[in-house]
């Protein structure tokens, strides 16, 4: 690592701190598990009279705790695309560039330093609020999924793939369109994942296509069924089994972990894409 | 005066050689689309010198900083800072810049942005604290050390601007229009810095609209337009030869084309101004009226101000 590298990541830190952003995120994110905890606690009397028992309740919490990473997923992706769409784009803007850019570094070290403290921001967030909710599920009603720890990697993961699309516009359009296109491609993508599954399930190639087409130009969707699958109780996996090739229509149904090759083809894809991002800022005329 | 043919026909530095200029360029140029903002600069300016660099709006002033420092890349040309050819990573170590627009990171404090760019540039971490006071008391912002920059106005971000380029006594400044932001006292400040770094031995390049204080502090200037060096010399070189004789007489009506040796010059009743008349030609100018039948009743020879000439200059260029 170059020495500016670590300045710079370290300043993006600074900023998401003293702009309130760790904080904003933390206030409504803590909000939002004390509902869900409050919710997870009135399960047991969902039943009315009847109560539920111990594999009812597994299988409920399992479904809500997945809607609930689904949210995080979601709240996620936007958040990276929103902070990392404008990182250098405003710093251009506004010429807090023009005093960096001709000091002796590289500016393929404000790309990565960029990059590195926005993935830190991703993987900060996503592992505290994820950690937190599931203990708070834990507290409250016993209920843990099987894989936790995967399934909150998966969610990372898919942070990170948002951060470094949400980069790419940033060397090139203004931070406001930056963030435009990059969310418009992440729900393309989320949309074409769940159009493919329906086209996997009725033996439709042509339209399945779509669903691995879209999962290799942008892997977020890949990375959220990685973390569906780790959610999933073996219960709830036997369940969608029965269904078939069918089960696939279903969206918050993942059959099978993304295989070996999909996770070097991701990583493959972070590094090509940042790769792509520093030679666009280093051909940016300030 | 030093013309701009001269300049470019200089040697091509070589090495990292102490003797090498602080910056040389050889047609530099840059092209926007169709627009031509820089036209083929090519001047030399030599170590320890406080250089101005004057023109009007958009004459290519910014462009030539920004393509010294990297920022943007030329379309055609060359150039070299400290004897190194532009974009010389280890050369920046020893390169200070005040960019005309900029801002710091809002949410920082001055001290901070300070520490930063002392990271950055990068300088032994045992000389920060020292390093950061000394710019905090040049640029006189040691009381608002620790308050955020979002909270300073726009003269004290020019004057942590200055400090921020003075970090590590670099050999070489850049200040693209240091005082546009800043009061008179200000502007005084940003004057007796320049001159201290002078005699610390540092070259200055000086980008500015602010023709007195060029003319107060700077060695030497280049006059560019429409892209284009077109005069480059010193203080005295530029406004030599460029003086203005009044004459007050009378008898010549119609004949002041005929004055041998002199352009015409215009008239305001008596009084007729000559340009461009050299102090010792004023006694052949005044034989001259003489001879062809004028009465002379006074003469009164005036240095033109930087200003005057720099507007003749530009006046000139769109003339030809």
């Amino acid at each position: 690592m170059t020495r500016a590298i670590w300045p710079i990541a370290r300043m993006t830190l600074v900023e998401a701190s003293r702009r309130r952003m760790l904080m904003a995120l933390a206030a409504m994110t803590f909000l939002v598990i004390a509902g869900v905890g409050y919710g997870f606690s009135k399960l047991p009397e969902i039943g009315g009279s009847r109560p539920l028992n111990h594999d009812d309740l597994n299988q409920i919490s399992s479904i809500l705790t997945i809607l609930t990473f689904f949210m995080f997923s979601f709240v996620l992706a936007f958040a990276a695309v929103f902070v990392a769409a404008p990182a250098i784009s405003s710093d251009v803007e506004s010429g807090v560039i023009l005093a960096m850019v001709p000091r002796p570094i590289r500016r393929s070290d404000i790309v990565i330093g960029r990059w590195l403290g926005l993935s830190m921001v991703v993987v900060i967030y996503t592992v505290t609020a994820t950690l937190i909710e599931l203990e708070v599920v834990n507290l409250v009603i016993g209920y843990l999924p099987p894989h936790p720890f995967e399934a909150i990697s998966f969610l990372v993961a898919e942070g990170v793939v948002a951060v470094t699309l949400g980069l790419l516009f940033s060397t090139r359009v203004a931070p406001m369109t930056g963030g435009i296109v990059a969310t418009i491609l992440l729900l393309a993508a989320w949309f074409a994942g769940i159009v493919g599954n329906i086209g996997f399930s009725f033996g439709n190639d042509t339209v399945a296509a779509f669903g691995t087409i879209s999962r290799l130009v942008v892997p977020t969707d890949g990375m959220w069924r990685g973390a569906l699958f780790y959610l999933q109780t073996p219960q709830l996996l036997a369940v969608q089994a029965i269904a078939g090739r069918r089960a696939a229509a279903n969206p918050f149904y993942a059959g099978s972990a993304p295989p070996l090759p999909y996770l070097l083809w991701t990583a493959g894809w972070i590094v090509g894409l940042l790769a792509l991002t520093i030679l666009s800022f280093r051909r940016k005329e300030l | 005066m030093a013309d701009v043919a001269e300049i470019s026909s200089a040697a091509t530095p070589d090495g990292v050689a102490a003797g090498s200029p602080a910056i040389h360029t050889v047609e530099l140029s840059k092209r926007f689309g169709s627009t031509v903002a820089l036209a083929g600069l090519s001047m030399t300016v030599p170590r320890g010198e406080v250089f101005g660099f004057l023109g009007p709006n958009g004459a290519g002033k910014t462009t030539s900083v920004k393509l010294l420092l990297g920022l943007i890349s030329p379309t055609a040309g060359e150039g070299w800072l400290l004897g190194q050819r532009i974009g010389d990573l280890k050369t920046r170590r020893r390169i200070g810049y005040l960019p005309e627009l900029f801002r710091y990171q809002s949410w920082l404090s001055a001290r901070e942005v300070l520490a930063l760019h002392c990271e950055l540039a990068p300088l032994p971490r045992s000389s920060w604290n020292d390093e950061i006071t000394t710019a905090l008391d040049t640029v006189g912002l040691t009381d608002r050390a620790s308050d955020r920059v979002g909270t300073f106005s726009k003269g004290m971000q020019q004057r942590l601007g200055l400090g921020v380029a003075l970090l590590g006594k670099p050999e070489l400044v850049f200040l693209d229009e240091p005082t546009s932001a800043l009061d008179p006292v200000g502007r005084h400040d940003v004057r007796e810095i320049t001159r201290r770094l002078r005699e610390r031995g540092t070259t200055v390049f000086l980008n500015s609209h602010l023709l007195s204080e060029v003319e107060m502090v700077c060695d030497r200037v280049a006059v560019v337009d429409h892209g284009r060096v077109i005069a480059l010399g010193t203080i005295h070189d530029l406004l030599r030869g460029a003086d203005i004789v009044r004459v007050r007489m009378t008898g010549l009506n119609g004949r002041l084309g005929q004055l041998e040796g002199f352009a015409a010059p215009s008239e305001d009743g008596e009084w007729l101004t000559f340009r461009n008349v050299k102090e010792d030609q004023v006694p052949d100018l005044v034989a001259e009226i003489v001879r062809l039948g004028g009465r002379v009743y006074a003469v009164e020879s005036q240095q033109q101000s930087l200003e005057d000439r720099f507007l003749q200059l530009l006046e000139d260029e769109e003339t030809k």
